[in-house]
């Protein structure tokens, strides 16, 4: 339990950052403690609704929002959704984690060469 | 106009396809995408990002829901480190020098992906 607060505290952080809270939360309750891929998956998607919710709330107060954009990226969006969310729950678990492994790497050596 | 259009298409799908795919990551994939691509200011982007996002989760989920068991207590407990994470980051973070918490943060992930894909 300590454990979850813990790994919660750090992902809270590096969301902060604008890294994305999920690519340290999800690898870290899948190697930490076995949990099933698809499970840390669905555990990220629902852990990010509602503080990112209140985030756009303050955002949206800003006026810092290019709504010009945001309804045909958002329409596309769902069509890649779909696609890549049925993808996921066909794929078995073992074969999605490495995915997920691939694209991870990716990201972390583009974290580790940004200049900022 | 036409382009300009395609751009946002596709930046769109990408975004949407990973996010689901991978339960993560859609962020990371729109925030440099509209400020490359849309050229959306820093700040902008990141908030643009959050609205784009959170439908395209909501939409994830509950597509994940069909089939995937949701671990209520897990969630509530990284939920409840999450948002004291949150406030910590927020408030003291902008001290420490950003850059090197980014390739701490890069080197972490470097670990983990091998470990999860060997």
């Amino acid at each position: 339990m300590i454990g979850f607060i813990i790994v919660g505290f750090f992902s809270g952080i590096i969301s902060g950052m604008g890294i994305g809270g999920g690519t340290i939360l999800i690898p870290a309750i899948t190697i930490l403690w076995g949990v099933d891929q698809k499970v840390a998956q669905i555990t990220n998607l629902i852990y990010f609704i509602p503080t990112a919710s209140i985030a756009l709330i303050l955002h949206i107060k800003n006026k810092s929002i290019e709504k010009n954009i945001l309804i045909r990226i958002i329409l596309f969006g769902f069509i890649g959704a779909i696609v890549g969310s049925f993808l996921a729950l066909k794929l078995d678990s073992a074969v999605l984690r490495k995915f997920f492994g691939g694209f991870l790497l990716v990201m972390g050596i583009i974290e580790c060469f940004k200049k900022e | 106009m036409k382009k300009y259009n395609l751009k946002k298409s596709l930046i769109g799908i990408v975004t949407g396809f990973a996010n689901g795919l991978f339960g993560a990551g859609g962020g990371t994939i729109v925030v440099p995408a509209i400020e490359k691509f849309l050229d959306v200011e820093t700040h902008n982007a990141h908030a643009s990002a959050i609205a784009i996002i959170l439908p395209l989760s909501i939409l994830s989920t509950f597509i994940y829901g069909r089939d995937v068991t949701i671990d209520w207590k897990m969630i509530i407990y990284v939920s409840i480190g999450g948002m004291v994470g949150g406030y910590v980051g927020a408030r003291f973070l902008k001290k420490i020098s950003s850059k090197w918490l980014h390739r701490i943060f890069g080197a972490f992930m470097i670990i983990a992906a091998v470990r999860m894909i060997i």
